[in-house]
């Protein structure tokens, strides 16, 4: 009864229980087989979305009107910037990936600064500072075909008894992320601004700097994110982070946390992230097409969020 | 009434610099969209022709229709993220159901926006962002698009091909359907009464309550008139592209959003301005391709010209309210 | 004519409680036909509650209201509307992004159709130029634009236009507060005419004289109960005053002796609207009253106050941390998703880390340390902030700022609505961390609560008026500086 309760009181883990629902949906369907390698495909894949939902997440926790239009843009160039700086060689992973995480923190603290100096909705500092960066892309990917280092690739494929390194390492990252949130000035700062941010400036908070790195974190995490992408899919490409704009938000919504801002839930993310893919991959073994599987996504986007409701308009 | 020397008395002037520095910005839109064509009239002078305007705004209907079916929702303080994918939605019917059994194509259309209006009540009811409701439609209507056609192709209607294809004398038609879009929007929304109940569910929605005014109606009314926009603007570009593509109205949303601000619209408080939207959509419709190939500048860069000219635009926007305060 | 019938609006033992304060306590108010009521009281002494029930905004605990003599069950805004009884409210409702002939719309659904924008544009027009012959307002003007002067006058002139709906009584809450001495005279003697054609209005306002000299018959209130209603001709200013404020008085809060020795300069602020050289001087170990009525630069002052302590600001000097307790709870205080500790912490989160990490044992001691010093009533201090009363929350919230590092404490009218045994008990509370060498700078509508002060300054307009020292300060003298009108 109390663990019944529990469930109510901690709407995300409905995010985990929907996971698991659609696994063993599939499961079933299949009569057992591929059980497991559908959960280690589901960990690497879900990976890249947990770690922009993480960035997003702190970024719309800021509160209403606060979103990052700017990810998929990001991580396109970011991955071209990682894959050039590697060059194909080994000796320069770990400088490419420095370098793409320069280069989202440098997109991230852009789109503050252009929050605070132009006092635009960040929706439309994000996105103007998106339509650039996507340029700035194009022209330098340009017939850029380089391929990860090998040592790279095989890294962000590297699977250790069938779960796969990158989402250990994310796990740990999570688990990071959630003591920032809950542990840390900094991520009290950030429930606090988003609850009221005129509160949260009487009480001493510092809003102007915590919002400034909140946006730099969601950027390099984009920054990152696009490097481990262009590992994994073995190449860079202008559109890889194309899906991770509303990817990105609906891990965060699904994953009970509230668009209101000033309440987050990083757990959630990784229940809703596996929940997406497997999602799709359950639609894709019961054989429904692409259609069918985006709007039954839209949907269940639309229904979390009614059934949520009553919470503030975003904006 | 004696004149008011500027700067003199500002105790008794009777509109303060707030009207001086709203003018100002309601030239902004108008200011940028002549700053680009002065730009391509000197790179090549060829283009300020007939047939020069024919091609350079040649996508400008549908993007000025769906800016302002974004903009009636950013009337009333909401943001649709999903007119993109529903522009390519309403292109998939138009190319298929519609010119094949056009009784069910009009029908999807209609029940389309009656699920907009149904959007609007479900955002007010339930008090939802519109900013998620609207992304998770954008998935629903994506979805629906690739079921209808699943690759590319389909063909639009042989009388809308004939619409967008018309010639009118002298005056290129994308301009003057973008004169004839501003016209009826600017009387709907500006002019009549209930456009100003709607205008001001944006402004100041606890006193329209308080005259007695019902927000659900009005919220309902600027989504609905959102979905009619954005069915007129999936029709539009079929009528231009031919055929359909699942995925051709994606570029929009953002288009839509940026062009509204263009326009000098704002996000909240019911300021937004019609002829405005269809300028700014104008403006970024031309400074999209034509003009940069005419300034050498590789269509690499395309893009980007429509973040810069947002931002400068923006930028010069914050000038204007500083120095007029 | 009968008494009963020519009353427009009749209220009896209406009640009205917002958690556990009682804003109306049984208030019995009648306007006639042809009368011009005033209304005067303190603030918080439930005059706009109980305008906010006239109109159909609020609706009664308790009481009946009865309109032209008819009982009315399901009174709203709509109905008072209907019944001819319209309000301008305080805070302005006008649209910003409209115009005026365009708001005027949205008060007359009858202005629709074609040739609307004229109507509207001549009934406003009209209306202004009979009320403020030189307003200098267009009706195509932006709302947003005019001087806030001007938006009154355009929401008053509004609520006087004609259309369908039938127009009997016009409740007027502080119409003149931003008008200047010209423009007030012109409506005040617009509302005599309204009046002796046939019309009712009630008229609040701070300003003394006006009421006396506009109204037939005056109503004063006081702790959400009428003390004292007769004809206008009746009172006096002083008796005003006195009936406002109790005359019965009240012994002061036993004076501790003098301070004689000066503690080391702590905040020494100037208005921005100040013109002469006034200004507001704390030192150390002083509890420093700002009074006068809500509204009139007292918050704005502690706010400035507050941003010099991150930020050099000019005229404003800040010499040690500052924190603030907030009077507006929800709103610029509570933080509603957190547990009573979580908001009493966040101050102080420098202080209860072990490390990089907020040590959640900290936390715990700090907020039990700080429930049983200012006494939050609660099991469990993990609870959220909203199991708690009202008068907890602010003692939540006195308790964060206490339990900062703060040697300056701003206090923004705290009490406001919180029951007498918290306030005694924050009394004795600040009188305590004062003497330790603690700087209070104490914001409030509540006259008693300056007798805990060593120094009062009076604020009007923007402006100190007054600075009493704690041998002059009387209650008379506070409201003689803020009602300040005839003197």
């Amino acid at each position: 009864m109390a663990s019944v309760r529990m469930l109510f009181e901690k709407p995300w883990l409905w995010s985990f229980v929907g996971a698991l629902l659609v696994w063993a949906a599939t499961v079933s369907f299949t009569g057992g087989y591929g059980a497991g390698g559908m959960v280690t495909a589901a960990l690497s894949l879900a990976v890249f979305t947990v770690i922009v939902g993480v960035g997003q997440m702190f970024v719309i926790t800021l509160g209403p009107g606060n979103v990052d239009l700017s990810l998929p843009a990001n991580i396109g160039l970011a991955s071209a910037v990682a894959m050039k700086v590697m060059g194909g060689s080994d000796s320069m992973i770990l400088v490419g990936l420095l370098a793409a995480l320069a280069c989202g923190a440098a997109i991230g603290a852009i789109n503050y600064l252009l929050i605070w100096a132009l006092r635009i909705p960040p929706i439309i500092a994000t996105l103007s500072a998106s339509f650039i960066i996507q340029s700035v892309d194009i022209s330098y990917g340009r017939g850029l075909q380089i391929k990860p280092p090998p040592g790279f690739a095989d890294f962000t494929n590297w699977q250790v008894l069938g779960i796969p390194a990158l989402a250990i390492l994310t796990v740990l990252f999570t688990i990071g992320a959630a003591l920032a949130l809950q542990r840390m000035i900094y991520g009290r700062s950030v429930l606090a601004i988003g609850q009221n941010i005129r509160a949260a400036w009487l009480a001493g908070v510092h809003v102007g700097r915590i919002r400034f790195l909140t946006y730099t974190l969601c950027g390099a995490l984009g920054g990152i994110d696009g490097a481990l992408l262009a590992g994994y899919f073995r190449g860079a490409n202008v559109d890889i982070g194309n899906e991770y704009l509303l990817a990105s938000i609906a891990v965060v919504v699904i994953g009970g946390t509230s668009v209101a801002g000033g309440k987050a839930n990083v757990p959630g993310v990784w229940g809703a992230g596996l929940f997406l893919v497997l999602l799709l991959t359950m639609l894709n073994t019961f054989g429904v097409s692409a259609g069918v599987r985006l709007v039954l996504t839209g949907l269940i986007i639309v229904g979390v969020i009614t059934a949520a409701g009553g919470e503030k308009a975003v904006r | 009434m004696t004149a008011i020397v500027p700067g003199t008395v500002p105790k008794s002037s009777p509109r303060g610099s707030g009207a001086r520095a709203r003018m100002l910005r309601s030239l902004l839109p108008a200011l940028s969209l002549a700053l680009v064509l002065i730009a391509i009239a000197w790179l090549n002078p060829r283009a300020i022709s007939y047939f020069g305007f024919n091609l350079m705004l040649n996508l400008a209907i549908p993007i000025a229709l769906a800016t302002i079916a974004q903009m009636f929702v950013i009337a009333g303080n909401e943001l649709d993220l999903s007119i993109g994918t529903f522009v390519g939605f309403v292109g998939c019917v138009t190319a298929t159901w519609l010119r094949d059994a056009p009784l069910i194509g009009v029908a999807v259309l209609l029940g389309s926006i009656g699920v907009y209006a149904l959007l609007g009540a479900l955002i007010h009811l339930r008090n939802l962002p519109s900013i998620v409701v609207t992304l998770g439609m954008s998935f629903v209507w994506q979805g629906l698009a690739i079921l209808i056609l699943p690759k590319p192709g389909g063909k639009a209607p042989d009388w809308l091909l004939a619409i967008m294809s018309f010639k009118p004398p002298y005056i290129p038609f994308p301009i003057l359907a973008a004169l004839i879009i501003a016209a009826v929007v600017h009387f709907g929304l500006m002019r009549t009464s209930y456009g100003v109940i709607l205008r001001g569910s944006g402004g100041n929605a606890a006193a329209l309550r308080r005259a007695g005014w019902s927000l659900l109606r009005t919220k309902i009314v600027l989504f609905a008139l959102t979905g009619l926009f954005g069915v007129l603007s999936g029709m539009a570009l079929i009528g231009i592209t031919t055929s359909a593509d699942a995925n051709i109205g994606n570029g929009y949303t953002l288009l839509s959003i940026a062009g509204v601000i263009l326009g000098g619209g704002e996000f909240v408080g019911g300021r937004v301005s019609p002829i405005g939207a269809v300028i700014g959509a104008l403006t970024l419709a031309l400074a999209a391709s034509p003009l940069l190939t005419f300034m050498h500048i590789p269509p690499d860069w395309q893009v980007a010209a429509n973040g810069a000219i947002l931002i400068i635009v923006l930028a010069a926007r914050v000038l204007i309210s500083r120095r007029e305060r | 004519m009968l008494q009963a019938i020519a009353d427009i609006v009749r209220l009896d033992g209406a009640e009205k409680h917002f958690g556990a304060v009682r804003a109306l306590n049984g208030v019995d108010f009648h306007v006639g036909a042809g009368e011009c009521v005033g209304l005067v009281g303190h603030n918080g002494a439930g005059k706009s509650t109980l305008m906010h029930m006239v109109a159909g905004t609020l609706r009664p605990d308790g009481g009946q209201i009865a309109v032209r003599g008819n009982a009315e069950a399901s009174y709203s805004v709509a109905r008072a509307l209907e019944l001819g009884i319209r309000c301008v409210f305080q805070e302005l409702s006008l649209c910003p992004n409209l115009s005026v002939a365009e708001n005027t719309r949205i008060n007359h659904p009858a202005l629709a159709g074609f040739g609307w924008r004229r109507k509207a544009a001549d009934l406003i027009q009209t209306k202004l130029d009979e009320i403020f012959p030189d307003h200098g307002i267009s009706a195509d003007d932006v709302a947003g634009d005019l001087s806030i002067g001007r938006r009154q006058m355009v929401e008053v002139a509004r609520a006087f236009t004609l259309t369908r709906e039938p127009l009997h009584l016009v409740i007027l809450d502080e119409p003149t507060s931003s008008l200047d001495a010209h423009t007030a005279g012109q409506l005040l003697a617009f509302v005599r005419r309204f009046v002796t054609s046939g019309g009712s209005c009630i008229l609040i306002s701070h300003v003394l004289g006006e009421v006396l000299q506009n109204a037939d018959r005056i109503v004063v209130m006081r702790d959400g109960k009428v003390v004292a209603a007769d004809a206008a001709g009746a009172f006096d200013r002083d008796k005003l005053v006195a009936a406002m404020g109790g005359a019965e008085g009240h012994q002061k809060a036993a004076a501790e002796t003098t301070k004689t020795e000066v503690g080391a300069l702590r905040v020494r602020a100037r208005p921005a609207r100040q013109q002469d050289g006034k200004e507001l001087v704390a030192r150390a170990g002083e509890i420093i009253g700002l009074a006068g009525l809500a509204g009139h630069g007292q918050t704005d002052l502690l706010l400035a106050i507050f941003s010099a302590a991150s930020r050099a600001k000019a005229g404003v000097e800040v010499t040690a941390p500052v924190a603030l307790v907030a009077g507006d709870r929800q709103a610029d205080g509570i933080f509603a998703q957190w547990s009573i500790a979580q908001n009493i912490g966040i101050r102080s989160l420098q202080r209860l880390r072990n490390g990089l990490l907020i040590s959640p044992q900290r936390e715990a001691e700090f907020a039990d340390f700080w429930k049983k010093k200012i006494g939050i009533r609660t099991p469990d201090m993990n609870n959220n902030i909203f199991s708690l009363s009202g008068g907890n929350q602010q003692k939540a919230l006195f308790a964060r700022a206490l339990g900062s590092d703060a040697e300056i404490v701003l206090m923004d009218d705290p009490m406001r609505g919180v029951d007498i045994g918290t306030k005694l008990e924050v009394y004795d509370l600040v009188r305590e961390e004062a003497a330790k060498g603690r700087t209070f700078l104490w914001y409030t509508t509540e006259t008693e609560e300056l007798d805990n002060c060593d120094q009062v300054y009076v604020f009007k307009n923007g402006r100190i008026v007054a600075n009493l020292g704690r041998d002059e300060l009387t209650e008379e003298k506070i409201i003689q500086s803020s009602f300040g009108d005839a003197a």
